[in-house]
C-alpha cells in the first residue's frame, strides 16, 4: 500500500514537473546562463577545487563558444572558507538575487551538502565536482543534484576490493574521526568483508593530526596485511610518511583511499612508491587527457589537474549542451536531457548520468610511481586497472534514494 | 608477553618514547614562545607561520641553493631569525609599550598574512621533503622499532632546550638579559644596551622556530596550514608550564608530549582536547601555571 501511495506521489510529481517545465521552455531565464562555482580559494582543498575549479568551468564555456541560443554565458565564483553556513548563504544570495541558473564545484562533503538543499529547494542544479560523501545520490538525493567525479564507494571499490582478492585479509584503519571519515571506513569495511576479509583494528585520529607515529605503532601491533589510511590531504600526506618512517611500509601494505595528485607530490617518490589508489582521472593517460590538460595548465601556473578539476569542466559541458539541447534554462527540462545524453569526453568514459544523480564512469587504479620509473615532476602515476563505471559505484537499487527508485 | 591490568607493556613503554619525542617537539616550539613573553612580554602569535617559514625554508634551501639538510638547520634558524629582527624592529617596537592585545593582534595578523602568501605561491598541499641520507633507517628496540631521524630529534631538541634555560638562567648574558627585561632604565643608567638586547632576544626566540620548523620537514607534512595546527597546542602548553617560565616550558612540553602520547593509545578520539584539559584544571587550581611564580 506504502508502496503504491509512493508511487502515485511520484508520478504526480513528475507529472507536475513535466508542466513547469514545458511551460518555461521558451528560452533562457534573465536572457543569459549564468554559472556560480563555489570553492575553496585559501583553505587545505585549494589546491583540490580552488582556483582551478574556476578555470575549468571558464575554459569549458569559452570551448562552448562563450554564448548558448544565442545569449551569453556568466561565470561567477566565491569562497566557501569550507564552511557550510557560508556556502549556503552564497548560495542562496546567488539563487534569489543573482539569477545564478546552475552551482559547480562544491568542494568538501559538509559544505555540499548545505548547498545541494538551498539549491534543490529552488529548484537549481548543483554540479558537484569535488565531494566525497556518497549520500548526494543516496538519502539526501534530489532531482537537481548531478554527483560528477568520484565517491566514498568508487574509491573504496577501486582500492579496497584487487588488494583483498590479492589475498591480504586483515586490514587496519586509520580513521580521520568526522563524518567524511567514518563514511568512508563504512564503506569499506563492507568491501572488505564481502570480499572475504577482516579488520582487525583501527583508530579514529582526530582532524588535523601532526604525529601519527603513535598509530603506527598500534597498526604494526595489530598484525595487519593492509593499513587503510580513512583520511585525506594533510592528514593523509602525515600519516603515509610516518607509516614509512617506522618501518610499516615494509611488513604491511598501506592503502590511501583518497588521495589527489597534488597530495601523491607532495610525498617523497621513495615514501610514496607503490602506494595503490582510485582516481576518476589521471592527467597522462592518453592523447585527450594530456591535450586538456595542457591547456588546463598554461592558464594554471602549470600546475596538472586533479579530477574535481576535470569533472568541473566535463560537467560544464554536459550541462550546456544539454541547455543547448532543452532550448531552455529550465532546471527540469535540463536536468532531463542531461540523463539522456551519454558523456563521453576527454574525462568521462563510457559515462552516463543516472536517475539518482550520480554520474556513472569508468575510475581509474593506479599506482604510485617510484623515483626511478618518473621522467619528471609531473609523472606520478602508472595505470594499473580501469575499472568499468557499474563496478565502481554503488547501484542504484542499493542506494535508497526513494525518488528514483520510484522512477524505475 | 608482559602485561599489567591487561594493558600491554611493551605496547605502553613504545608509546611512552613516542610520547617524549612528540614532547622534545613541543619542548623546542613552548622555548621560544616562552622566552618572548617572558622576557619582552609579547604574546607571538606569529611563532606558528616562523615554524612554517623554517620548514618551507629547507625544502627551498634543498631545492633551489643545493643547501643540505644540515646547513639548512644551522642556515635557516639563522635567516628567520633576521626576518624576526626586522618585524621586532619595524613592527613590534612602536607599540612596545602599549598593551599586550596591541602585539598579540599584530603577530596574529602577520601569520595570517605569511599563510595566505604561502599558500598562493605554494599552493595547500604541502611539499615533499626526503630524510636526510646520514639518518635514514632505524633500530630494533625489544618493544619498538625507532627510527634514526626520531632519535636524532629528541637528542638535538634537549640539548637546544638545555643550552637556552643555561643561557639565560646560568651566564652573565643571561643574567643581563633578564635584568634588562626587568629594569630596562635602570639597566640603561649601567650603560647596557637594552633595545639592542631586546631585539636579539626576540630573533632568538623566533629562531628558535626556525630550528623546530627545519627538524620538522623531513617527518610532517610541509604545507601552509602546518604552523597554525600546532600554535595553539604549544600556546597550552606555555599557559600549563606558567607564562615566561623558561624551565617550566621545557618540562611541560615533554609532559604533554607523553600526556598526549598515551591518549593516542587509550582513546584516541581525544587526543586533540587531552592538552586543553590539563590546561583547564592548571588554570583552576595554579592560576600562574605549574612552574610559574603568582604575579
Amino acid at each position: 500500500m506504502k508502496v503504491m501511495q509512493k508511487t502515485l506521489l511520484a508520478t504526480a510529481m513528475a507529472a507536475t514537473m513535466a508542466i513547469t517545465g514545458s511551460a518555461n521552455a521558451a528560452g533562457l531565464s534573465d536572457d543569459k546562463v549564468k554559472i556560480g562555482v563555489l570553492v575553496d580559494m585559501g583553505g587545505v582543498y585549494a589546491d583540490i577545487c580552488g582556483q582551478g575549479c574556476v578555470e575549468a568551468v571558464k575554459m569549458a564555456v569559452e570551448d562552448f563558444g562563450g554564448s548558448v541560443l544565442g545569449k551569453p554565458i556568466e561565470v561567477v565564483s566565491a569562497d566557501t572558507q569550507l564552511k557550510p553556513d557560508i556556502g549556503s548563504a552564497i548560495a542562496r544570495q546567488w539563487i534569489e538575487q543573482e539569477q545564478v541558473d546552475v552551482i559547480n564545484g562544491a568542494v568538501a562533503s559538509s559544505v555540499t551538502g548545505a548547498v545541494t538543499k538551498v539549491a534543490s529547494d529552488a529548484k537549481k542544479i548543483t554540479l558537484i565536482a569535488a565531494s566525497a560523501s556518497h549520500a548526494f545520490t543516496t538519502k539526501a538525493c534530489t532531482p537537481y543534484n548531478a554527483h560528477w567525479t568520484y565517491d566514498v564507494v568508487s574509491l573504496a571499490n577501486g582500492t579496497v576490493k584487487p588488494i583483498v582478492q590479492s589475498g591480504k585479509k586483515k586490514w587496519f584503519f586509520v580513521t580521520a574521526d568526522y563524518a567524511f571519515g567514518h563514511a568512508l571506513e563504512s564503506v569499506a569495511t563492507g568491501v572488505i568483508k564481502e570480499n572475504g576479509g577482516e579488520v582487525v583494528g583501527g583508530v579514529k585520529a582526530p582532524l588535523g593530526t601532526t604525529d601519527f607515529s603513535s598509530y603506527m605503532l598500534q597498526a604494526q601491533a595489530s598484525g595487519a596485511d593492509v593499513i587503510a589510511l580513512a583520511n585525506a590531504g594533510t592528514d593523509m600526506v602525515n600519516s603515509l610518511k610516518t607509516a614509512a618512517e617506522f618501518g610499516v611500509t615494509e611488513t604491511a601494505d598501506v592503502a590511501g583511499l583518497l588521495v589527489f595528485t597534488p597530495n601523491a607530490q607532495a610525498l617523497d617518490p621513495n615514501v610514496a612508491g607503490g602506494m595503490k589508489l582510485t582516481t576518476g582521472f589521471y592527467w597522462d593517460m592518453d592523447d585527450e587527457t594530456r591535450a586538456w590538460s595542457k591547456r588546463y595548465m598554461a592558464r594554471m601556473d602549470n600546475k596538472i589537474p586533479a579530477m574535481p578539476h576535470a569533472g568541473a569542466y566535463s560537467s560544464t559541458m554536459h550541462y550546456l549542451k544539454a541547455v543547448q539541447a532543452a532550448g531552455t534554462d529550465d532546471s527540469d527540462a535540463v536536468m532531463a536531457k542531461m540523463k539522456e545524453t551519454p558523456v563521453e569526453d576527454f574525462f568521462s568514459r563510457n559515462g552516463y548520468l543516472r536517475a539518482d544523480g550520480r554520474m556513472v564512469h569508468d575510475m581509474l587504479q593506479v599506482r604510485i610511481k617510484k623515483a626511478d620509473e618518473r621522467a619528471n615532476g609531473d609523472d606520478i602515476f602508472a595505470i594499473e586497472q580501469v575499472i568499468k563505471g557499474d563496478d565502481a559505484f554503488l547501484p542504484l537499487s542499493k542506494g535508497g534514494c526513494e525518488f528514483a527508485m520510484a522512477k524505475n | 608477553m608482559a602485561t599489567f591490568l591487561g594493558i600491554n607493556l611493551f605496547a605502553l613503554s613504545g608509546q611512552l618514547l613516542i610520547g617524549l619525542i612528540n614532547g622534545s617537539f613541543y619542548a623546542l616550539l613552548a622555548l621560544g614562545l616562552a622566552i618572548i613573553f617572558g622576557l619582552l612580554k609579547i604574546i607571538n602569535f606569529s611563532q606558528g607561520a616562523l615554524y612554517m617559514l623554517g620548514a618551507f625554508g629547507a625544502y627551498l634551501g634543498l631545492n633551489h641553493l643545493g643547501l643540505s639538510y644540515w646547513w639548512a638547520l644551522l642556515l635557516v634558524p639563522l635567516a628567520i631569525a633576521a626576518i624576526g629582527i626586522l618585524m621586532e624592529r619595524t613592527l613590534i617596537r612602536p607599540i612596545a609599550n602599549e598593551d599586550h592585545l596591541y602585539s598579540l593582534l599584530l603577530t596574529f595578523g602577520i601569520a595570517l598574512i605569511l599563510q595566505g602568501l604561502f599558500t598562493h605561491w605554494f599552493g595547500s598541499s604541502g611539499l615533499p621533503y626526503a630524510i636526510p641520507e646520514e639518518l635514514k633507517g632505524g633500530t630494533k628496540l625489544p618493544f619498538m622499532y625507532l627510527p634514526n631521524y626520531r632519535a636524532w630529534i629528541i637528542v638535538f631538541s634537549l640539548v637546544v632546550c638545555a643550552g637556552t634555560w643555561y643561557l639565560i638562567e646560568k651566564t652573565k648574558l643571561g643574567a643581563y638579559l633578564r635584568a634588562g627585561t626587568e629594569n630596562p632604565q635602570l639597566m640603561q643608567a649601567f650603560g647596557i644596551n637594552v633595545p639592542l638586547i631586546v631585539t636579539l632576544t626576540y630573533g632568538f626566540g623566533v629562531g628558535l622556530a626556525g630550528v623546530a620548523g627545519v627538524l620538522a620537514a623531513p617527518v610532517y607534512s610541509v604545507s601552509p596550514e602546518m604552523g597554525s595546527n600546532i600554535l595553539i597546542v604549544v600556546f597550552a602548553i606555555v599557559v600549563i608550564g606558567g607564562m615566561g617560565s623558561i624551565g617550566g616550558a621545557i618540562l611541560t612540553g615533554l609532559a604533554m608530549g607523553v600526556v598526549e602520547g598515551l591518549t593516542k593509545y587509550f582513546y584516541p578520539e581525544a587526543s586533540n582536547t587531552v592538552i586543553f584539559l590539563v590546561m583547564v584544571l592548571v588554570i583552576l587550581t595554579r592560576p600562574a601555571g605549574l612552574f610559574g611564580k603568582p604575579a
